[in-house]
C-alpha cells in the first residue's frame, strides 16, 4: 500500500537506497562546508560566537548580505599562507612519493604470493590499525628523540659518537607521515594487481618481452587506476595532516594544517581560519575532479575498466 | 562428422615420408606438479606447414604440453626441439614461437594496432616496416577499419581475430592455439575454422592446435594427437582416428559408437568371427586379427554403418534382432536406439533421404540390424 503510493509520486524503493549515500554528504559535507563558506566571509569580532553574522535586518524591512572577502585577500597579501600551502603540498607530494616507491613493491610482492600466505600478509599492513593512530604517533617521539631507541641503537653499536638530531626536523615529519599513511597506499595497489590477468604476462613474454619490460608496459600501466587512488588517499590527508607535524616536526615548519589550527584556537579569528580551510578544498579537490573526470572519460565513460 | 577441406587437395603427408626431418619434435617428455603426472612421457613429431590438434578432455595434459612448447613450463624429463634447435631449457621470450591464448589475453590499455604491433616493437623492427606490417596483418583478419579501437570495443569474435594477429605478425615458425575457437558462438566457429585453414596455408606456418572439441579437430587438422591422463593414444589423420581407432578408447572419444564385446570364435588370416553375448548371430569380419586366441575383443561399429530393415537378412553373420526404443529426428538424420535382446542399447542413425516418413520405422517396431563384414573395427584393449 505505502510502496504504492510512494510510486504513484515517484519515489521507487531504487531511488530511497540511493537516497540514502546523498542524504549522507549532505548531513556531514555539504551543511558543514556551507556554514564554514559562510563563516569565510564574515569578520572577526569578540562575541559568541566569534564573527559577525553575514545577514542582518536593517529596520526590520531590508535583508542586508554582508559579503567579506577581506579574509581571502589576506590570505593573498599574507606570505605565510601561501608559504604554508607550498610547503604543506610539498611535504605531502614527497611523502606520496616515498609510499609509492616502498608500497608498490610491498602490494607487488603479496599480490603475488600463495592466497593462504597474502591474508596474513595483508593482515600484517591493517594491524596498526589496531592501536590508535596518535600513540603510533608518540612512539615515533621514543624512537627518534635524542636518547630514543634508534640513537641509543646507532650508538651502542658505535657508528655514530654523539646522538643525531632526528626530532622536530623535516626527515621525523616524513617518517611519521610516510609510516601512518602507507596501508592507504598499499592497499588500493594490491586490490588492483591482484586483479592482474597473469596469462597478459604470458603473452607479452610470447611477444618477446623480458620480465622487466613486461612490468613497464603491462604491469605498470594496467595499475595506474591503483596508483592513482593509492596516491589521492595518502596526498589528500597528509596536505592537511596536523598531528604528525605538530608531534614531530620543528615548531617553526610551515604546515597548512597547523596554521589553520594556530588561526581557529590561537588567534580565535574563525573567518581567517574557514577561508584558510576553503582555499585549500578549492586547490585540491577541484584539480583532483578535473583530473578523474578526464579519466573517466578517456576509459569510456567510466562504464568500461 | 563435418569433413576436412584438405581431402580434395594433393597429398599432404610428411609423415610417411622417411626423409623428411620433423619439424617439431617431442622426445620423451614428462611433466610432473608434485605427483601429479600432467604429461607422461610423449614423444611426437610434428611436421613443417602442419595442422596438428592435441584433442582430449579437460585435465589430459593437452595444455601443458603446449604450453612447454610455448616456453611457460620446463619439462621435468624429456626434450623439446624446434626446427632442429634444442628449445628446451629456452624462455618464452627467445622462443621462435608465438601463441594464441583461449583468453586471448589482449592488453586492454592498447589498441588493436599497439597490441599487434606488441611484438615488432620488442624486436626493434623499424617503424614504417611495423605500420606496414600491421596493417597488412590487420587487412588478413578483415580488422582494418578497428585498428584504433580498444579491446572492450570489440566483439568476441573481432577480439578473437586481434589474438590471430597479434601471434601471426612476427612470422613466428610455429603458431599455438589453445582452444582458439572456443569462446565464440556455432556459426561464428564453423567460418572461422575455414579461415583459420585459409591464413594457415597462406602464410605456410605450422598449427600446433588444442582443443575438446573432437568436431574442430576433425575439420582443421592434418592429423591429431589423441590425448588420455598424459599420455598420446594415438596420432592419426582425422580419417584414420575416425575409421581405424586403434583401442575401445580412440573409438569411443571420437564421434559415437556402439562396442560389442566378445571373443574370437574363428581365426584365421583372411577373416575372423566374433561371437557376442549381445548379439544373436555372430560378427564376421573380413580381415585377420592379431590377437591370442580366447582373447577378450571388441567390435566397435559406428552408427551410420549399420542398417535397419523389417526382414530378416539373408546369411548366418552380421545381423541380430531389435526393438526400437527411441527415435530422435534431427532434420537430416535421425537417431533410433535399439534394445538388443540381451537388454543392450544400440545407436543407429539414418539419412532422412525421402521427405515423406510414411515409410520410415517407428516406434517400438520389431527390427533387423545388420551390418557390412567391412564395417567393425576390431581392438585388443
Amino acid at each position: 500500500m505505502i510502496a504504492r503510493a510512494l510510486k504513484r509520486v515517484g519515489i521507487t524503493g531504487r531511488t530511497l537506497v540511493t537516497a540514502v549515500p546523498y542524504f549522507w554528504l549532505l548531513l556531514f559535507f555539504l551543511i558543514p562546508f556551507v556554514i564554514v563558506l559562510k563563516i569565510s566571509f564574515s569578520d572577526a569580532q569578540i562575541s559568541m560566537p566569534p564573527y559577525q553574522p553575514l545577514f542582518a535586518w536593517i529596520d526590520e524591512k531590508v535583508l542586508q548580505v554582508q559579503l567579506n572577502f577581506a579574509n581571502y585577500a589576506f590570505l593573498v597579501e599574507d606570505n605565510l599562507y601561501w608559504k604554508a600551502y607550498l610547503n604543506s603540498i610539498f611535504v605531502a607530494g614527497v611523502s606520496t612519493l616515498i609510499c609509492l616507491l616502498i608500497g608498490y613493491p610491498m602490494a607487488y610482492a603479496i599480490a603475488r604470493t600463495r592466497p593462504s600466505t597474502r591474508n596474513v600478509l595483508l593482515l600484517l599492513v591493517v594491524l596498526p590499525f589496531w592501536t590508535s593512530f596518535l600513540l603510533r604517533v608518540y612512539a615515533w617521539i621514543g624512537i627518534l628523540k635524542n636518547n630514543g631507541l634508534l640513537n641509543n641503537a646507532l650508538m651502542s653499536l658505535g657508528i655514530i659518537d654523539e646522538p643525531i638530531r632526528m626530532l622536530q626536523t623535516d626527515f621525523a615529519v616524513y617518517v611519521g607521515i610516510v609510516y601512518s599513511y602507507l596501508p592507504f597506499m598499499i592497499l588500493p595497489l594490491y586490490a588492483n594487481l591482484e586483479k592482474l590477468d597473469l596469462t597478459l604476462l604470458e603473452a607479452a613474454a610470447d611477444l618477446g618481452s623480458r620480465p622487466w619490460e613486461s612490468f613497464l608496459k603491462v604491469t605498470l600501466p594496467l595499475s595506474v587506476p591503483g596508483i592513482i587512488a593509492g596516491c589521492l588517499l595518502v596526498f589528500i590527508p597528509a596536505v592537511g595532516e596536523f598531528v604528525i607535524p605538530t608531534l614531530l616536526g620543528d615548531p617553526g615548519m610551515l604546515m597548512i594544517g597547523k596554521v589553520l589550527w594556530t588561526e581557529f584556537f590561537n588567534n580565535r579569528d574563525w573567518p581567517v581560519a574557514s577561508a584558510v580551510a576553503i582555499a585549500l578544498l578549492l586547490f585540491l579537490v577541484i584539480p583532483i575532479m578535473y583530473y578523474q573526470r578526464a579519466q573517466d572519460a578517456e576509459s569510456g565513460g567510466g562504464l568500461h575498466r | 562428422m563435418a569433413t576436412s577441406p584438405r581431402d580434395n587437395q594433393v597429398r599432404f603427408e610428411p609423415w610417411k615420408d622417411p626423409d623428411a626431418q620433423p619439424y617439431v619434435r617431442i622426445e620423451r617428455v614428462t611433466k610432473k606438479f608434485g605427483d601429479f603426472v600432467a604429461v607422461d612421457d610423449v614423444t611426437l613429431d610434428i611436421y613443417k606447414k602442419e595442422i596438428f590438434c592435441l584433442l582430449g578432455a579437460s585435465g589430459c595434459g593437452k595444455t601443458t604440453l603446449l604450453r612447454m612448447l610455448a616456453g611457460f613450463e620446463r619439462p621435468t624429463q624429456g626434450r623439446i626441439f624446434i626446427d632442429g634447435v634444442d628449445v628446451t631449457a629456452m624462455p618464452p621470450y627467445e622462443r621462435p614461437v608465438n601463441m594464441m591464448f583461449q583468453s586471448y589475453a589482449i592488453f586492454p590499455h592498447m589498441t588493436v594496432e599497439q597490441n599487434v604491433a606488441f611484438g615488432l616493437k620488442q624486436d626493434r623492427v623499424a617503424k614504417a616496416e611495423i605500420t606496414k606490417r600491421v596493417g597488412e596483418m590487420l587487412d588478413m583478419v578483415k580488422l582494418g577499419q578497428f585498428a584504433k579501437r580498444k579491446p572492450h570495443q570489440l566483439s568476441g569474435g573481432q577480439r578473437q581475430r586481434v589474438a590471430l594477429a597479434r601471434a601471426l605478425v612476427k612470422k613466428p615458425k610455429l603458431l599455438l592455439l589453445d582452444e582458439p575457437l572456443a569462446a565464440l558462438d556455432k556459426k561464428l566457429r564453423e567460418h572461422t575454422q575455414f579461415e583459420l585453414i585459409n591464413i594457415q596455408e597462406t602464410l605456410g606456418v605450422t598449427f600446433i592446435v588444442v582443443t575438446h572439441d573432437q568436431e574442430e579437430a576433425m575439420t582443421l587438422s592434418t592429423r591429431i594427437g589423441l590425448m588420455n591422463h598424459g599420455e598420446i593414444v594415438q596420432v592419426g589423420t582425422p580419417t584414420e582416428i575416425y575409421e581405424y581407432p586403434s583401442s575401445r578408447f580412440v573409438a569411443e572419444f571420437i564421434g559415437s559408437v556402439n562396442m560389442f564385446e566378445g571373443r574370437l570364435t574363428e581365426d584365421e588370416p583372411s577373416y575372423v568371427r566374433i561371437g557376442s553375448d549381445d548379439l544373436e548371430q555372430p560378427i564376421y569380419v573380413d580381415h585377420g586379427v592379431s590377437s591370442a586366441p580366447g582373447a577378450t575383443v571388441w567390435a566397435a561399429i559406428r552408427p551410420e554403418k549399420m542398417q535397419m530393415s523389417r526382414e530378416q537378412p539373408a546369411g548366418p553373420d552380421n545381423w541380430t534382432a531389435a526393438t526400437v526404443q527411441d527415435i530422435a529426428y534431427m532434420g537430416d538424420l535421425s537417431i533410433y536406439l535399439l534394445r538388443l535382446a540381451s537388454g543392450k542399447v544400440v545407436r543407429v542413425t539414418q539419412p532422412n533421404a525421402a521427405r515423406h516418413a510414411d515409410e520410415r520405422i517407428t516406434w517400438d517396431e520389431r527390427v533387423y540390424l545388420s551390418w557390412d563384414p567391412t564395417s567393425p573395427v576390431v581392438v585388443t584393449k
